[in-house]
C-alpha cells in the first residue's frame, strides 16, 4: 500500500495545545478513532451516529459574537482531515484529576457521573456552553430550560446519560459561574479562529480534499462525478460508520467563504448554505420566528453545530426539519456549478424520494427567504421524544390574516410523503376564508388527507394523518391574531 | 445479627460523597475495557457474521473468501472450539450455531489486523441458509404452544371462589414491551494469554465468575486457567449479567488460537441486535373488588417473552410472579407463569428482573378499574396498601409494612398533593386542549436473589506494613457506586480515614466463586463480606494495641486512624500499631465471607421467604398532556424512598433519580419494534440504533424533582443498617404512566376508564385521549 501526502505541509491538528501530525491514516478515520488511537480515550463511542454525544469534543470555530467559539461537535462523525489546521480540546485537555476544570469540578462533586462513560462528552458540551460568549450570568432569567447563570440546557440535548436521570447534571450546569480571568480557553475566544487549511490527504485509493475556493470545488465536481461533498458530515459520518460507505473522494466545503454569506436585507434574507444551524440561529437572533421555533427542535446542539442548512436540503430527506419551515417561508435556492448559477423555488426543488432538481455537479450556494414575513407562523414537530428526535411529522406555517380573513397561507409538510411538500389543498381551503374555528376544522379535515403517510417504527400512518389535522387545530388555537 | 447493622459513633458510611472515580470520569481518565486496546500491542479485532434471517438452518459456511481480504488473520467457527460450543449456563446457547434462532444471530467471527479488515472479512464470508418458520410475537408463541423452561404456579386462598363472590369483577388482557438496556458502553472484551500461560480476559461483565466459567468450558480448561477482570462498566443494568460470556469466550478463543490479544467490542447496532433485553410480557387477568374498593381476588396468567434461549427467564418469571402484588394486600391469588420461546434475542436480566413486569400488571389493573369502581385511583391504591401483619401470596410476612404508609403520607404532605390535585381540577376545567394529572404509586420490592445459593459473597482485605489498606471484593462497578460504598464500609469497620483505603479492580483470581453484581444486592453482600474481613483484622490489631495500652482488647477503640482505650489514656497511631503487629507476626490480611441468613424458598411450590427484606418507596408524578399530539411534560415528581440507613446518601439519591428516569423511559418512550410482518425483514429489529430507539434525554427529566430518603429507616440485619437501592426506584415510574392514563381520561367524561399501551408513547397517549374525548360514558362497572 503506497501513501502520498501531497500538501505543502503535513496535515496536523493542535490537540489540547500540542501540534499533532494527523499521520498516515485512512482518510475515513473519524476524529474519535484518531484521538483514541493517540491515547486520548476520554471521548467514547456510544452510538457512532451523533445521537449520544459520548464522543463530544471542543473545536475552535469562527464565532458569531466573539472571533472564536469553542464549539462542541460529535467526534464520531467528522473525518479526521476535516480538522486539519484546527484546534481541538478534549476532556483530558480541560483539566486533570488533580486540577479539575470548573465544569469537571461541578459535575464531579454533585454526582453528575455514575458509570462515567457519557461524562467526558457531557463535560465538553457543558464547557462549550460555559464559554459561550453571549452567556450572561447576571440577567437572572431562568426557566425550565435556562439556568440563572444563563446556561441553556439545550446545549446538552445531544448528550445521553443512562444512569443519572440528568438532575445532577443540570444542577452542575446551573451552578457554573463565569470563566476566570486567567482561563486560557476563555482568552482564546478573542483571537481569530484557525484559518481553514487547504488539505489533501490520500491513503490507498481514497482521498480527502479541502479546496481553497468555490471555483476549485465546482471544477472538481465537474471532473469527478464520484466526489462526495461534505460540510458538517452529520450525514456522511453516519453512512461511513454504520453502513460502511467509503467514498473514493471526499470534498470539504464547510469553510468556503462563498458559501458562508449572511445578509438580512430589506427584501430578503440570504443565508449561505455552509452556515451551520447553530450559526444561523445566532445570526438571525429570533428575527425569523418560524425558524427560531424550529432550531431547538432540530436534532441537538451537537448536530446543529455541525449540520449546515445546505446539507439538510442537499440530502433530500423527506423528513428533514428545515424543508417544511423553508417551504412555508417561500424560500428559494441558489444552485451553483462550473456552468454558472441558477435560482429555483424550494417548492419545486424536491422531485422524488431523495431526488432533487440539483444536478450531480451542482451544489446549493445560498438559501433566500423573501421579506416581509407572514405575520402568523409556527413550527410543529411530532416525535416520540421532545427533543433530539427525528420527526414523525413536521409542519411549518406562514399565514397572513387581514381583517379576519386568510389572505395568504403557506404550509410545509415533512414526514408524510416521499418528499417534503406544500399542503396545497389545505392552503386553498383556507385562503379567502374567515380565520375561524369552523374554517380551520374544515381545513384540518383536508390537511389530514394531505400526503401519503406510511407506517414505520416512528409512527403509524393513521397517527401521522391525525397529527396533520391536529396540528392545524393547534396552530389556530395558539395563534389568535391581534 | 444486629452487629452487622450497628454503626460506630464515628462512621465514614452515611457521609454523602461523590463517586470514587468521579475525578477520573470527568477528565476522561477512567478506563473501560476497550480503552485498554491502545495500551496493548498487536491486538486483533473481532467482527461477527450476522444472520439476515430470523430462523434458518445454516446449510453451508464458506470462510475462505474472508482470508482473501488483506489483514484477515483467522475466522473462528464451531470447529475451532476445543471445549463446549456453548455460551450460557443452560446449555442452550451454541456459541457458533448451526441453526439461526434470531435475526442478527452471529454465525462466526472474523479476526483481523484492523477493525476495518475484520468488517470486510465478515462481509466476505459466504453463508447459505434454509429459512424456517419463525415466531416473532409472544401471541404467536402462545398460539403455537412454543414455550421453554418450567412454568410456575403461585396460589393463596381461593381465587376462583372469591371472584365468584366478589361485588365487582373485571377482566382484561395486557401486553407490554420490554426494554433495551442501552448502557452507553457496549459489550466489550479483550483477551490475551499471559506470561504464565493463563487466559486473561478483561471483560465488561457484571458476573466475572460466570464469564470465567463459560470461557473455561468453551476452551476446555479448568477455571483456574482463566482469570477475568472487570475494571468498571459503562453501565450494566442487568444486560451484562449473562450476556458478556459468549463475547469474552470469542475473544479468549481467538487469543488462544492466534497467540495474540483479541479485542471484541460490539458497535451499537451489533449490541442492540445481538444481546438480550428486558422481557416483554403478556398477561391475562381477572380481578375482584369488594364495595369498599378492596382487591379481594386476582387470577392472572403471565407469559414472559423469553426470546430464543432460556438465559435468566425462569428466575425473571419467578420474580414477576412474586411481585404481582406490588404493595397491595390481595387475600386470594392465583398466578400461572410460563415462558414463551420466540425468534428474538434471548431476553435477560434488566433492573428489576421481572419485578417491574409483575408490578405493572397490578398497577394497570388498579388504574383501569378505579374509574369503573367510582374511586379516585390514588384513594383506591391507598386503601389496598399492605398493613403490618400482612403477608405476601407466597407466604412471606411483609415486615415494615408501616413504611409504605410513612412514605405515602410523606410524599402526600411534602408534595402538597391535596392542594395540587384541586389546582389540577381547576386547570383542566378551563383548558380544553391540555390536561394535567397527578398520580401516586407505591413500590415494595423484595431484596435477595430468588436462588438462595447466590446470596453469598467474598472479600479480600490487605493491610500493608505502612498502614495502607487495599480492598478487593466480588462485586463489579457499573456506575451504581458500589466501590464508593465498599470503601466507606472498609474505612468505617477498620476505623481509618477514607484516604487510607484503596480499592483494586474486580478479578476472579482475588475473590472466587462470586455471584453476579445484580438483584440490587451488591452492597448488602459484598459490604458484609468486606466488613467481615475488616473485623478479623481489627480484632487482631485490638489485641496488639491492648498489649501496648495495658488494657483489655474489649476496651480498645479504633476511630479515624487513632487507637485508644475507652477511658482517657495514650493515643496510638494506626500505622504504628500495624507495624507492631507485623513484627509480632500477626496476619494483616483477611478473607471475608458472608451468607445471607434466614432465607428459604421452595421454587416448585412458590412458597417461602426468598427475600431478606423489602425496599419501599412512593412517588407522585404530575404531568401535562397536549391534546393535539399526546406529547407530555413531566412537571413535578416527589419521591420518598426507603434505603434503610444510607451507606452513601449522594450515591443513593443518584440511584433513585436514575432508576426513576430509566423506568419512565421503559413505560413512556423506549419502543422496541420488531418487524412482525410476513415481509422479507420479518423478525428484524427496526429500532436498532440511538436514532430509532430513543432513551430519555434531559427533556424527559421532571422539571421539579424532589427526592428524599425515608428517615428512621434502619434495617436490622443488613450491613450498617442500609438497604439495597439499585432496582426498586425504577418502579416508582409507574406514577408517570398512571398520571398519563388519568390525564388522557380527563379529556373524556368523568369516570372514563382508559386503556393505555406500554410504552405510552405520545402516539399511544394520543389514541387513548382521543378515545376518551370521543367516548360517551356507557357503563360504570360490571
Amino acid at each position: 500500500m503506497t501513501t502520498t501526502t501531497q500538501a505543502l505541509r503535513a496535515p496536523s491538528i493542535k490537540v489540547n495545545g500540542a501540534d499533532t501530525a494527523i499521520g498516515d491514516v485512512p482518510v475515513h478515520t473519524t476524529v474519535l478513532d484518531w484521538l483514541r488511537d493517540r491515547g486520548l480515550t476520554g471521548a467514547k463511542e456510544g452510538c457512532a451516529e451523533g445521537e449520544c454525544g459520548a464522543c463530544s469534543v471542543l473545536v475552535a470555530r469562527p464565532g458569531t459574537d466573539a472571533p472564536t467559539d469553542w464549539t462542541a461537535v460529535n467526534a464520531c462523525l467528522l473525518p479526521i482531515g476535516s480538522l486539519d489546521g484546527q484546534e481541538v480540546i478534549t476532556s483530558e485537555g480541560l483539566g486533570s484529576p488533580e486540577a479539575l476544570h470548573p465544569v469537571q469540578e461541578e459535575l464531579a462533586v454533585r454526582g453528575g457521573s455514575q458509570c462515567g462513560y457519557c461524562t467526558p462528552g457531557f463535560v465538553c458540551s457543558m464547557a462549550a456552553e460555559f464559554y459561550r460568549s453571549t452567556r450572561t450570568t447576571s440577567n437572572g432569567h431562568c426557566d425550565h430550560e435556562h439556568g440563572p447563570n444563563g446556561f441553556d440546557l439545550h446545549s446538552l440535548s445531544g448528550n445521553l446519560c443512562r444512569c443519572t436521570g440528568y438532575r445532577p447534571i443540570r444542577d452542575a450546569a446551573y451552578a457554573l459561574g463565569d470563566p476566570s480571568a486567567d482561563d486560557a480557553l476563555a482568552t482564546r475566544r478573542y483571537a481569530p479562529p484557525p484559518a481553514p487549511a487547504t488539505t489533501r490527504m490520500t491513503k490507498g485509493e481514497a482521498e480527502f480534499v479541502r479546496p481553497p475556493g468555490l471555483a476549485d470545488v465546482l471544477q472538481l465536481m465537474a471532473d469527478r462525478p464520484d466526489a462526495r461533498i461534505v460540510a458538517g458530515s452529520t450525514d456522511l459520518g453516519v453512512e461511513v460508520n454504520l453502513r460502511g460507505l467509503r467514498p473514493p473522494l471526499v470534498v470539504a466545503i464547510d469553510r468556503l467563504a462563498e458559501l458562508r454569506e449572511f445578509e438580512f436585507g430589506r427584501d430578503e434574507v440570504r443565508i449561505g448554505a455552509a452556515l451551520t444551524l447553530s450559526e444561523i440561529e445566532r445570526m438571525l437572533a429570533g428575527r425569523v420566528p418560524l425558524l427560531a421555533q424550529m432550531f431547538p427542535q432540530f436534532a441537538s446542539r451537537l448536530i446543529r453545530n455541525g449540520a449546515t442548512i445546505g446539507g439538510n436540503l442537499g440530502t433530500g430527506s423527506p423528513i428533514g426539519d428545515t424543508p417544511p419551515a423553508l417551504l412555508a417561508l417561500d424560500a428559494s435556492l441558489v444552485l451553483a456549478s462550473h456552468r454558472g448559477e441558477r435560482v429555483e423555488p424550494l417548492a419545486d426543488y424536491f422531485t422524488g424520494y431523495r431526488q432533487t432538481l440539483k444536478a450531480d455537479d451542482e451544489l446549493i450556494k445560498t438559501v433566500v427567504l423573501p421579506l416581509p414575513l407572514a405575520p402568523l407562523s409556527a413550527f410543529h414537530k411530532i416525535a416520540k421524544r421532545r427533543f433530539d428526535d427525528i420527526s414523525s411529522v413536521a409542519v411549518g406555517y406562514a399565514v397572513d390574516v387581514v381583517d379576519g380573513v386568510v389572505r395568504e397561507a403557506r404550509i410545509g409538510l415533512g414526514g408524510v410523503a416521499a418528499t417534503p411538500l406544500r399542503a396545497r389543498a389545505t392552503e386553498e381551503t383556507l385562503i379567502g376564508q374567515p380565520w375561524t374555528e369552523r374554517t380551520v376544522r374544515e381545513a384540518a379535515a383536508v390537511m389530514a388527507a394531505e400526503g401519503t403517510p406510511m407506517d414505520d417504527h416512528r409512527a403509524s400512518s393513521s397517527y401521522r394523518s391525525a397529527m396533520l389535522g391536529q396540528s392545524l387545530l393547534r396552530f389556530h388555537a395558539e395563534e389568535v391574531p391581534a | 445479627m444486629s452487629s452487622l447493622s450497628e454503626r460506630p459513633p464515628v462512621a465514614v458510611v452515611g457521609v454523602p460523597m461523590p463517586h470514587e472515580s468521579a475525578a477520573l470520569h470527568v477528565t476522561g481518565h477512567a478506563l473501560y475495557t476497550d480503552d485498554l486496546v491502545q495500551r496493548t500491542r498487536d491486538v486483533l479485532h473481532a467482527y461477527p457474521v450476522q444472520s439476515p434471517h430470523t430462523h434458518a438452518r445454516v446449510t453451508a459456511l464458506r470462510v475462505k473468501p474472508a482470508y482473501d481480504v488483506p489483514g484477515v488473520v483467522r475466522v473462528l467457527t464451531a470447529e475451532d472450539v476445543p471445549g463446549v460450543n456453548d455460551a450460557g449456563v443452560k446449555h442452550d446457547e451454541p456459541l457458533f450455531p448451526s441453526e439461526v434462532m434470531f435475526h442478527g444471530h452471529a454465525i462466526c467471527w472474523v479476526l483481523a489486523e484492523t477493525l476495518e479488515a475484520a468488517r470486510l472479512g465478515a462481509a466476505a464470508v459466504e453463508v447459505e441458509y434454509e429459512p424456517l418458520e419463525s415466531l416473532v410475537t409472544v401471541r404467536e408463541a402462545i398460539a403455537a404452544g412454543s414455550f421453554q423452561g418450567t412454568g410456575r404456579h403461585l396460589e393463596r386462598g381461593d381465587a376462583e371462589g372469591a371472584l365468584a363472590a366478589a361485588a365487582h369483577v373485571f377482566e382484561g388482557e395486557f401486553e407490554f414491551a420490554g426494554q433495551e438496556h442501552f448502557y452507553l458502553e457496549t459489550h466489550a472484551a479483550l483477551a490475551h494469554v499471559d506470561e504464565g500461560g493463563q487466559i486473561f480476559v478483561q471483560s465488561s461483565t457484571q458476573h466475572p465468575s460466570e464469564t470465567q466459567e463459560i470461557v473455561a468450558h468453551v476452551l476446555g480448561l479448568a477455571s483456574h486457567a482463566v482469570t477475568v477482570q472487570c475494571l468498571r462498566m459503562g453501565g450494566g443494568f442487568g444486560g451484562k449479567e449473562m450476556q458478556p460470556h459468549g463475547f469474552a469466550a470469542i475473544a479468549a478463543l481467538g487469543s488462544t488460537l492466534t497467540g495474540r490479544p483479541v479485542r471484541l467490542r460490539l458497535n451499537r447496532t451489533q449490541d442492540v441486535t445481538m444481546s438480550g433485553k428486558r422481557h416483554g410480557f403478556h398477561s391475562g387477568w381477572k380481578a375482584g373488588f369488594d364495595d369498599e374498593g378492596h382487591l379481594v381476588a386476582l387470577d392472572a396468567t403471565l407469559t414472559a417473552d423469553g426470546g430464543w434461549s432460556l438465559d435468566l427467564s425462569e428466575p425473571v418469571l419467578a420474580r414477576a410472579m412474586c411481585h404481582i402484588d406490588n404493595a397491595y394486600w390481595i387475600p386470594n391469588v392465583r398466578v400461572d407463569g410460563q415462558i414463551a420461546k420466540t425468534n428474538k434475542t434471548s431476553q435477560t436480566a434488566f433492573r428489576g428482573f421481572g419485578g417491574p413486569q409483575g408490578m405493572l400488571v397490578v398497577e394497570d389493573i388498579l388504574g383501569r378499574c378505579a374509574p369503573l369502581l367510582g374511586y379516585d385511583a390514588m384513594e383506591l391504591r391507598h386503601r389496598n396498601l399492605y398493613k403490618p401483619g400482612d403477608s405476601t401470596p407466597y407466604g412471606q410476612p411483609v415486615r415494615h409494612a408501616d413504611r409504605l404508609e410513612a412514605c405515602w403520607s410523606q410524599v402526600s404532605a411534602g408534595g402538597d398533593v391535596v392542594r395540587r390535585k384541586a389546582e389540577i381540577e381547576r386547570f383542566n376545567a378551563t383548558h380544553p386542549h391540555k390536561k394535567r394529572a397527578l398520580a401516586m404509586t407505591p413500590v415494595k420490592f423484595g431484596i435477595s436473589f430468588n436462588l438462595t445459593a447466590f446470596n453469598q459473597a467474598g472479600a479480600l482485605v490487605h493491610v500493608y506494613k505502612d498502614g495502607s489498606v487495599l480492598i478487593n471484593h466480588g462485586g463489579t462497578e457499573m456506575g451504581q457506586g458500589l466501590h464508593t460504598k465498599m470503601l466507606q464500609v472498609a474505612a468505617t469497620t477498620l476505623g481509618v480515614p477514607l484516604a487510607r483505603v484503596r480499592l483494586a479492580p474486580t478479578r476472579t483470581d482475588k475473590v472466587p466463586n462470586t455471584s453476579a453484581t445484580a438483584a440490587s444486592s451488591g452492597a448488602d453482600l459484598n459490604g458484609a463480606a468486606i466488613k467481615n474481613a475488616c473485623e478479623q483484622i481489627r480484632e487482631r490489631l485490638e489485641q496488639v494495641a491492648s498489649g501496648r495500652l495495658g488494657i483489655s482488647p474489649h476496651d480498645v477503640r479504633i476511630s479515624d486512624g487513632v487507637i485508644r482505650g475507652l477511658s482517657d489514656g495514650e493515643d496510638l497511631r494506626w500505622e504504628d500499631v500495624v507495624n507492631a503487629a507485623y513484627h509480632q507476626r500477626v496476619q494483616l490480611w483477611a478473607a471475608g465471607f458472608y451468607r445471607t441468613e434466614g432465607l428459604h424458598w421452595d421454587a416448585n411450590a412458590m412458597r417461602g421467604e426468598p427475600f431478606k427484606y423489602f425496599a419501599y418507596g412512593v412517588a407522585a408524578a404530575e404531568l401535562e398532556v397536549d391534546g393535539f399530539s399526546g406529547a407530555y411534560t413531566l412537571r413535578q415528581v416527589d419521591i420518598v424512598h426507603d434505603v434503610g440507613d444510607s451507606l452513601s446518601p449522594l450515591i443513593d439519591l443518584g440511584q433513585i433519580e436514575g432508576g426513576f428516569v430509566q423506568g419512565t423511559g421503559w413505560l413512556t418512550l423506549e419502543d422496541l419494534r420488531w418487524d412482525e410482518s410476513n415481509g422479507p425483514n420479518r423478525g428484524r429489529l427496526a429500532t436498532q440504533a440511538a436514532s430509532t430507539y430513543k432513551l430519555p434525554s434531559f427533556s424527559e427529566m421532571p422539571e421539579v424533582f424532589n427526592v428524599r430518603l425515608l428517615e428512621k429507616a434502619h434495617e436490622d440485619g443488613a450491613v450498617y443498617g442500609s438497604k439495597a437501592v439499585g432496582e426498586p426506584p425504577l418502579m416508582l415510574a409507574f406514577s408517570v404512566r398512571e398520571a398519563l392514563r388519568q390525564a388522557a381520561a380527563a379529556f373524556g367524561p368523568a369516570g372514563t376508564s382508559v386503556e393505555l399501551a406500554s410504552p405510552a408513547t405520545p402516539e399511544a397517549v394520543y389514541w387513548a385521549l382521543d378515545r376518551a374525548r370521543s367516548s360517551v360514558l356507557t357503563a360504570s362497572g360490571v
